[in-house]
């Protein structure tokens, strides 16, 4: 069989509109693929049935040749999206055999333009990590691999970046509430962008923490984010925080022509002990913009220092919250109860056994700062430094400049396991350079930038101003034509 | 500020998540690393900031109270491990 799963959207898009191939065809190849490489523990629920039933209706409409935008374009979809009678566990214990009773707008957004779904990508339990070793079902594994190692592909998307790398999909969806879609693209080598806070609904999204959280797209080109992201957001009654901005053509604002903008380089992003090897990519990034017309400038984002502290108050106080609906009443888990027990006894032990430890400690984490006596002292504090983060970010935009160039991540994909001793804050550090964005709400997309000395790739994050992601792709995808990055990972699965 | 075994075992409790007695000193010492982390907000000068309620500047929407869906009692109760005569079922809450 031809790899035709080795495609990329616009490809594929455009032979299925020419009709030189049928969506059965390329979405078989994806099933085959994604069969062949269960060592990867990046598909966790396959839907191969469905899928080609989907694939058979989109090759119906680009017969009558009234396609919507990803007719025919098989994905996979991170295990936190709901979708209708298909198992949606957010890879926790707790939702173990739910199946959800509704679709979510994200995933009916896809499937209005035409997508085909091949299944449910593994994750970090309830979103909650960065290296997709807190799910229930196992690790995924990054197919990028160095000396026999088994590397995580990142998190918490983990299981959306291994299947894109990989070629089990043409793409893949993801949420980003701390960098969850922004790392794992930087570890696989691929493309991922969150966009600003309310262009995707998070309606039918298992929520972890609401402020933060955005979906989006995890691709093999910046064309592919572009075309991809227009087809997932837009303004949805059911999310009182989602945004009536229109949304532009995104494909179309990839001009190539990135004149006269200004690129800011902040100097609070340059760590002690950071890798050479890093520290020249965002150099060479950076020499690539200006060649390409760019005014490259340094810049100062001076509370980035406390973007991850506050971050790990609003996180957790945030989901302490949201996952205090998980109490074996509705729907999930319940513990076997002993005669006699009472009903906050089978919260309590459903909550315990139910959630995974990183989950457990972040759930009473929240709990305890928000608690009576530490709610101003933690809280109250932390949402005060989020204010001024953001600002940090409105006076450089206000300054004029039109991006920030930063790494993506302090280092490449690190082995599976490493961190299983280190203490908390450790696996923390990944989402560094990432945080801030969320915590801003403003889009930030991660490129490849090249290889590392081990051949592991290394990604480039621009952030852009708030509801201007056409503009921050553009950019985005001088870039990455720029490095040129197109290597993949050698097959060892 | 130091998290002891009774402070982890009161946060537990309010969380709703069983913790055996031999594990609380473990989770106590978790703890102290988050918060010691945490503590770095100590030194950022917050004099007049006001905390952030929401990230981006819009207002939340209003709609009308209007009821706009129901009569689904069979599939909202799908998923639950307990459901009888169309109701949640649980342990006994009153004596």
């Amino acid at each position: 069989m031809d790899a035709y799963n080795t495609w990329t959207i616009a490809e594929a898009r455009d032979k299925l509109k020419a009709r030189e191939i049928t969506s059965e065809e390329i979405t078989l190849s994806c099933i085959s693929a994604i069969d062949d490489a269960d060592a990867l523990g990046a598909f966790v629920h396959k839907t191969p049935d469905k899928a080609v039933e989907q694939a058979r209706s989109a090759d119906l409409l680009l017969k009558q040749g009234d396609a919507p935008s990803l007719c025919g374009i098989p994905l996979g979809i991170k295990d936190l999206f709901a979708c209708e009678g298909v198992p949606t566990q957010a890879a926790s214990k707790i939702l173990n055999g739910f199946k959800p009773e509704y679709e979510s707008t994200v995933t009916q957004n896809l499937k209005n333009a035409g997508a085909v779904t091949l299944g449910k990508v593994n994750m970090d339990e309830f979103a909650m990590g960065s290296s997709n070793e807190t799910s229930v079902y196992g690790n995924a594994v990054n197919p990028w691999k160095f000396s026999d190692k088994a590397l995580t592909p990142g998190g918490s998307s983990g299981g959306s970046a291994s299947a894109v790398a990989a070629d089990l999909c043409l793409a893949a969806i993801g949420t980003d509430t701390g960098g969850s879609i922004r790392q794992p693209a930087a570890f696989t080598g691929i493309v991922g962008i969150k966009p600003t806070y309310g262009r995707c609904s998070r309606w039918g999204i298992v929520a972890f923490a609401s402020s933060l959280d955005q979906a989006g797209p995890m691709c093999k080109s910046v064309r592919d984010t572009a075309i991809m992201l227009e087809a997932m957001c837009g303004f949805d009654h059911k999310d009182s925080t989602s945004s009536e901005s229109p949304v532009p053509n995104f494909e179309a604002m990839l001009t190539g022509n990135i004149k006269n903008k200004k690129i800011g380089i902040p100097r609070e992003y340059r760590l002690d002990g950071m890798s050479p090897q890093i520290e020249s990519l965002w150099k060479d990034g950076a020499d690539m913009l200006r060649s390409a017309g760019a005014e490259v400038v340094d810049i100062s984002l001076p509370h980035t220092k406390y973007a991850l502290p506050a971050y790990y108050v609003i996180a957790p106080a945030e989901a302490s919250s949201n996952l205090a609906r998980y109490d074996g009443v509705r729907f999930g888990r319940r513990a076997k109860l002993n005669a006699g027990e009472s009903i906050t006894e089978m919260y309590e032990r459903s909550r315990s056994e139910g959630f995974g430890n990183e989950v457990q400690r972040r759930v009473m984490i929240g709990t305890y700062v928000l608690s009576a006596g530490f709610y101003d002292a933690y809280y109250n504090r932390a949402r005060k430094v989020r204010s001024l983060i953001k600002k940090d970010f409105e006076d450089v935009f206000a300054a004029g400049i039109d991006a920030i160039l930063t790494p993506t991540t302090p280092s490449a994909a690190f082995e599976l396991g490493k961190l299983e001793t280190a203490d908390p804050v450790e696996m923390y550090l990944n989402d560094v350079f990432t945080v801030t964005v969320n915590l801003a709400g403003l889009p930030g997309i991660s490129v490849p930038a090249g290889l590392n000395s081990e051949g592991l790739p290394l990604g480039l994050q621009l952030i852009g101003r708030p509801w201007e992601e056409g503009d921050l792709m553009n950019i985005a995808h001088i870039l990455e034509s720029a490095t040129g990055f197109v290597e993949k990972p050698v097959k060892w699965w | 500020m130091s998290i002891d075994r009774a402070t982890a075992a009161r946060v537990a409790k309010l969380a709703r998540i069983k913790v055996d007695d031999s594990s609380l000193d473990i989770l106590a010492a978790e703890f102290n690393q988050i918060l010691g982390f945490i503590e770095q907000l100590n030194e950022v000068d917050v004099e007049g900031v006001e905390p952030m309620t929401s990230v981006s500047p819009q207002k939340l929407k209003r709609r009308m109270d209007q009821v706009s869906d129901g009569d689904q009692q069979e599939r909202v109760l799908s998923n639950a491990p307990d459901a009888r005569e169309g109701f949640f079922a649980v342990p006994k809450v009153v004596e």
